[in-house]
């Protein structure tokens, strides 16, 4: 409540009339158009507020005249990205694969697509960016247990590895140790004989006996240089890169009793041209052949 | 609002010594006297102020002479600048724009004679910002607001609007008279014609607006051919009613209240600056005729130069008088100075009572003393120091700008892969600019590993000592580069290596430090 109004002795200026112990205020008036401005921002306000979704309420809210929601908003820019998408997959999915490679528009899609159907679906087990697991491949590398065209990518995706789908690529290494096809002896002789093979001979060992026994009973899947078959997703032993482990112990295991990967049949879950994309994804990440 | 109001209402009948109180809500004045109206009428103070101002039209005086001319010059200078600008072609090649000032939005490119810029490049904006706002300070410190007073845009477009105003609508004393008038035709289709010059004007501003940022002619074309995309017309129209608005109405409001430049201009003036001054000295005490000198003569003085015509309020783009001294709205353009020279003239008084002088000058006159001008003091020195500074920084770095660059990314993911023949693979994003006007061919090679080999994935099998790798004019390749080596030995499981880039074309060269990462100590 202004008290006392008075010209300020120094400024020759008015004072609002507003006091606080002893300090008093100079009255600088806003130019009324500023006044306006805010009136019309209000008002401004009140047309947002019937316009839009603007007052909450207990279990919900009110929507507002447009009934404008970001929710619809985000769904129709959804419908339209994938009916933008559609176009480019639509033409994946009628091309082989290898001209979708020579299409760099094509491509750059499908290998966004396969990323992301990557990371959703092949991740858990193979890792970011095909890094691979203990027993599970790496993808990034040159080492390919059923081939590394794209072709071969393609098929072992849509049909799988061992999966049951009548397509799927099967093998089955015998059981040398547990079904007594080799004699504990013979085992440990052809253990010696891969371990050379590897590159990391053991000391003092001799391998002209394992060698005879890998002659007889592995050579003809492994080759009978070690350099694998991919027919049958026989891996190639004269390597540096090896899924299970390249100690002595795990290559004597694997006679044994072989472990045997198992890898889904995609097509269930995929579509076509997403599995295309996969498959581009997955040879580019550096083995590709 | 209310209770100032109710304040207010006891002296509504008086005449107010301050703001008017017409515009007040009715209901603030039937609000029946409270506390002040007990108080005796005799206190005319007890008017309660408003709180919010009405306009005060100001209706400049046009006038003629030095700071009006060299005014004109500027107006003219910077408005051909701003509309020719766009127009001035470039030759930049084939496929490549031909506009000589363009900035490319959508390609993301800052086009301006033979210099091209990047986004990346963001930092010469700063630089010029930076020199902008240094060169502003040290003129200011040196002769005030000169910026505001001639190369202000507010004050360009103000000044040509006025231009307009004054042939349509005539001076300022026909102005007056018409718009406290009756609305007649005479005065209705001078308004509508004024208005409609201002539009037209606003229009070609906002038009010419857009130019910078796409093509002019194809623009212009597609413009009037319904065309053009709609943020053309959107921007030219937000840029029309703009300036329509700031220069035709709001004028003088935005230089006191909207502008921030003003309000922290105080900062660099100092008594030395050269500014607009009223030469209080000699034109005090102010008056004329046989009354005014009349009055004085009880004192003994005799009446000053000034004889209190308001010529300089009159002409004054912001409606004050500049015999005040210094004062927040004051433009510095000097117009009064032009129309007290005038009036001087016509006195047969010596010319120059409102002058360019420094505040410290003129204390000294005032006491019959002459002091020099003192241009250099610290504060200039500091300013003109760093605006040196800023343009030797800007002038090297654009000197040396780089037509090359290279950024290296390593996988995230593997970090490292171990591959068939034993040799270890990292992979990296190599992304490469190429700024040339040509497209140009680059060679890749590595440095700090033992054995190195690359390739481009999905490209050519086979690891080769160094790449060669074409990139598109003007614009930026990437590439997934592999790497393939056998260090000797990697610490803590990773070593340092270095990408050399060479343009094959124009020999240029860069290099990128990066890491080759490997297992390490962990059973390598």
């Amino acid at each position: 409540m202004p008290t006392k109004i008075e010209k300020d002795s120094v400024t020759g200026r008015e004072t609002t009339g507003h006091e606080w112990d002893g300090l008093r205020e100079l009255n600088t008036p806003l130019p009324k158009w500023w006044l306006y401005t805010l009136y019309a921002s209000i008002v401004f306000a009140i047309v947002y507020s019937v316009l839009y979704p603007s007052v909450p309420g207990i279990t919900g809210y009110f929507h507002g005249v447009l009934g404008y929601s970001t929710r619809t908003q985000v769904a129709a820019d959804v419908r339209a990205m994938a009916a933008q998408r559609g176009v480019s997959m639509d033409k994946i999915k009628d091309m082989p694969i290898e001209q979708v490679r020579e299409n760099p528009q094509l491509l750059a899609v499908a290998l966004t697509a396969g990323r992301i159907t990557f990371a959703e679906n092949c991740q858990a087990c193979h890792g970011a960016g095909g890094e691979g697991r203990p027993a599970y491949p790496v993808l990034a590398d040159d080492v390919w247990l059923w081939g590394g065209k794209l072709a071969d990518i393609q098929q072992t995706i849509t049909y799988g590895i061992r999966s049951g789908h009548p397509d799927a690529r099967v093998s089955q290494m015998p059981r040398f140790g547990a079904d007594a096809i080799l004699q504990p002896a013979q085992i440990q002789q052809v253990a010696d004989y891969v371990m050379a093979l590897y590159g990391k001979p053991v000391a003092g060992a001799d391998t002209a006996a394992g060698a005879t026994v890998f002659a007889e009973n592995c050579a003809a899947c492994h080759g009978d240089k070690g350099q694998g078959n991919r027919e049958f997703g026989a891996p190639a032993l004269a390597s540096q890169v090896h899924l299970y482990g390249d100690t002595r112990a795990v290559v004597v295991a694997q006679i044994t009793n072989p472990r045997q990967g198992v890898m889904p049949n995609w097509n269930v879950r995929l579509d076509p041209a997403t599995i295309k994309s996969v498959a581009l994804y997955v040879h580019s990440l550096g083995g590709g052949e | 609002m209310a209770s100032i109001d109710k304040v207010a209402s006891p002296a509504a009948g008086q005449p107010a010594a301050g703001q008017p109180a017409a515009g007040q809500p009715a209901a603030g004045r039937s609000g029946g006297g409270k506390p002040g109206a007990g108080k005796p009428a005799a206190e005319p103070q007890a008017a309660g102020p408003s709180l919010y101002a009405e306009r005060v039209r100001v209706y400049p005086r046009s006038v003629w002479g030095i700071a009006r001319s060299v005014k004109w010059s500027v107006l003219v200078f910077c408005l051909v600048v701003y509309y020719a600008l766009p127009w001035v072609r470039w030759d930049r090649g084939p496929g490549r724009p031909n506009q000589a000032v363009l900035l490319d939005m959508q390609h993301e490119r800052f086009h301006f004679f033979n210099l091209e810029f990047w986004p990346q490049d963001i930092y010469y904006l700063t630089g010029a910002l930076i020199l902008a706002a240094v060169s502003l300070f040290l003129v200011t410190s040196l002769a005030g607001r000169v910026w505001c007073g001639y190369a202000c845009p507010q004050t360009v477009w103000t000044d040509l609007f006025m231009w307009f105003e004054r042939r349509i609508e005539g001076d300022r004393n026909e102005r007056m008279r018409r718009d406290h008038g009756p609305l007649t035709f005479d005065k209705a289709w001078r308004k509508a014609l004024k208005h409609a010059a201002w539009i037209g004007v606003a229009f070609w501003t906002g038009g010419a607006w857009i130019m910078y940022y796409v093509d002019a002619p194809t623009v212009t074309w597609e413009f009037w051919a319904g065309t053009a995309s709609k943020s053309v017309y959107f921007f030219t129209g937000l840029f029309t009613v703009t300036t329509y608005v700031l220069a035709g109405w709001a004028r003088e409001q935005v230089c006191t209240y909207m502008c921030p430049w003003p309000r922290f201009q105080a900062s660099m003036l100092d008594e030395q600056s050269f500014i607009v001054t009223y030469q209080g000295w000699r034109g005090e005490p102010r008056g004329h005729g046989k009354r005014d000198a009349a009055g004085l003569t009880a004192t003994g003085k005799k009446l000053g130069d000034c004889i209190d015509c308001k010529a300089c309020v009159h002409v004054c783009p912001t409606g004050i008088d500049i015999r005040d001294g210094v004062q927040l709205e004051c433009i510095n353009c000097g117009l009064c100075v032009d129309a007290c020279n005038q009036v001087m003239e016509k006195t047969g008084q010596p010319p120059w009572l409102i002058t360019w002088d420094t505040l410290a000058r003129q204390k000294a006159r005032a006491e019959g003393r002459d002091e020099p001008i003192r241009l250099l003091r610290p504060r200039t020195i500091i300013y003109l120091g760093a605006l040196v500074l800023a343009v030797s920084v800007m002038a090297a770095a654009l000197a040396t700008r780089a037509h090359i660059d290279l950024s290296v990314q390593h996988d995230r993911a593997p970090l490292f892969v171990r591959v068939r023949d034993g040799a270890i693979r990292n992979a990296y994003t190599v992304k490469i600019s190429n700024k040339t006007a040509q497209p140009a061919e680059f060679t890749l090679a590595i440095s700090g590993l033992e054995q190195a080999g690359l390739s481009v994935a999905e490209e050519a099998e086979g690891r080769t000592e160094t790449l060669t790798l074409p990139v598109e004019t003007d614009s930026v390749g990437t590439f997934r580069v592999l790497l393939f080596g056998r260090p000797a030995k990697l610490e803590d499981g990773s070593q340092p290596v270095d990408f050399h880039l060479r343009n094959t074309t124009t020999g240029e060269t860069t290099v990128y430090h990066s890491v080759f990462m490997g297992p390490g100590g962990r059973g390598h």
